[in-house]
């Protein structure tokens, strides 16, 4: 999927900034409002759909590479299951907190506070790169070969949804 | 109040049926991603704010992308129905029209949302601890301390479950990428592409679930493979 109207182009380079900037302040104030890792994740990655959609496949992957996405999309997971496994080492029950310092409640506080956060941009992290890793596969195919599909399908006409390349 | 309620629910039966009777996927997709936006709006109405949020961002930004994407791969128009036979019509009416009456049963018998004397709502382990003594040593704010209450069941007591769901959602990418990579090399990886790099599933052992998928791909993109 790709378009050539300079409007779209245009428009969407000066908004992809400002999208990711929004994801990352809806992680960051996932513990006082509405937002956390899931939904931040969602929006960092619409901003690389974007991408994909207004300047094609290949341009999108070369922003955001299979290796990096590949590499990124565990390393959330990765870095959840640490913190829950570290709590355990620290003496306490998988994912609590409060075991990686002493029984000081601003301590404990504070633990509770960088445990969230922690496991918050892994969700981030994670969901962010998992769809972004979701819409790139899905939609390689769309660019290589879209005559194939047209003999399937007579009516099915792809470029009359926008796709003019 | 209530009319909005009624409004946004009359709005949200009628954008199902048109998405379910569309022939047009493309035209049934917009008026799914239209479906989770009065969804939202709906979550909105009763408060819950994070849930109204993911709905925005997942139900009508990502999921209607992620349709677009499987659309362009699979054509924009579904197949005519076939010539059935009557039963075979009507059974399906009769089947969804019996669980619509028993659900609506079901709900006649549930509290008004936002009653406080609902079990949900008056349970004294579940509303004391985590919204009504928020303020309070025992409660979730000074237990936990995050003002959204929210992130502190999500993330603090109930981390365990949050962490199953980030893997179902690296696993989901995990699944793609082994089904519909196939063939294609790594992109970052000129080593394993390379013309002399063995291949590390030859077509020949092809599992049966991805064979429509990876023979049309060796049909007409076999120059990467």
């Amino acid at each position: 999927m790709k378009t050539n109207s300079p409007i779209i182009q245009m428009v969407s380079r000066f908004m992809i900034p400002f999208i990711q900037l929004y994801g990352m302040y809806v992680f960051a104030h996932g513990e006082v409002g509405p937002g956390g890792g899931f939904q931040a994740g969602v929006i960092i990655a619409a901003s690389f759909v974007l991408l994909g959609l207004v300047y094609g496949w290949d341009y999108g992957r070369s922003q955001v590479s299979e290796r990096v996405s590949d590499l990124l999309a565990p390393t959330g997971a990765l870095l959840y299951g640490l913190i829950g496994l570290g709590a355990v080492f620290a003496g306490g029950a998988y994912l609590q907190y409060a075991a990686y310092t002493d029984s000081d409640p601003h301590h404990v506080h504070l633990a509770h506070h960088l445990g969230l956060i922690g496991i918050e941009l892994g969700v981030t992290i994670t969901v962010t790169f998992a769809m972004v890793t979701l819409y790139f596969e899905m939609s390689r195919v769309s660019d290589e070969d879209q005559d194939g599909l047209a003999d399937n399908y007579p009516a099915h006409s792809p470029k009359a949804g926008g796709q003019d390349d | 109040m209530t009319f909005i309620d009624d409004l946004l629910l009359a709005i949200l039966v009628i954008l199902a049926v048109s998405a379910v009777r569309s022939r047009d996927l493309l035209a049934a997709t917009a008026i799914a991603g239209a479906y989770s936006l009065m969804m939202a709006l709906l979550w909105v109405v009763m408060n819950a704010m994070d849930v109204a949020f993911t709905e925005a961002a997942v139900g009508a930004g990502i999921s209607t992308v992620l349709m677009l994407a499987a659309i362009s791969r699979v054509g924009r128009l579904e197949k005519p129905a076939e010539k059935s036979s009557r039963p075979r019509r009507v059974m399906p009416v009769v089947a969804s029209v019996a669980c619509a009456a028993a659900l609506l049963y079901g709900t006649a018998d549930m509290p008004r949302v936002g009653d406080p004397n609902s079990p949900a709502n008056s349970h004294p382990g579940v509303v004391k601890r985590y919204l009504d003594s928020a303020d309070k040593p025992d409660g979730s704010l000074g237990e936990v301390g995050p003002p959204n209450v929210v992130t502190s069941v999500l993330g603090d007591y109930r981390g365990y479950d949050t962490f199953g769901e980030t893997t179902v959602i690296f696993t989901a990418a995990l699944c793609v990428v082994l089904l519909l990579r196939h063939g294609h090399g790594t992109g970052g990886s000129p080593a394993r592409s390379g013309p002399g790099a063995p291949r590390t599933l030859p077509p020949v052992q092809t599992p049966a679930l991805t064979a429509p998928i990876a023979g049309r791909r060796h049909s007409s993109g076999g120059d990467e493979a």
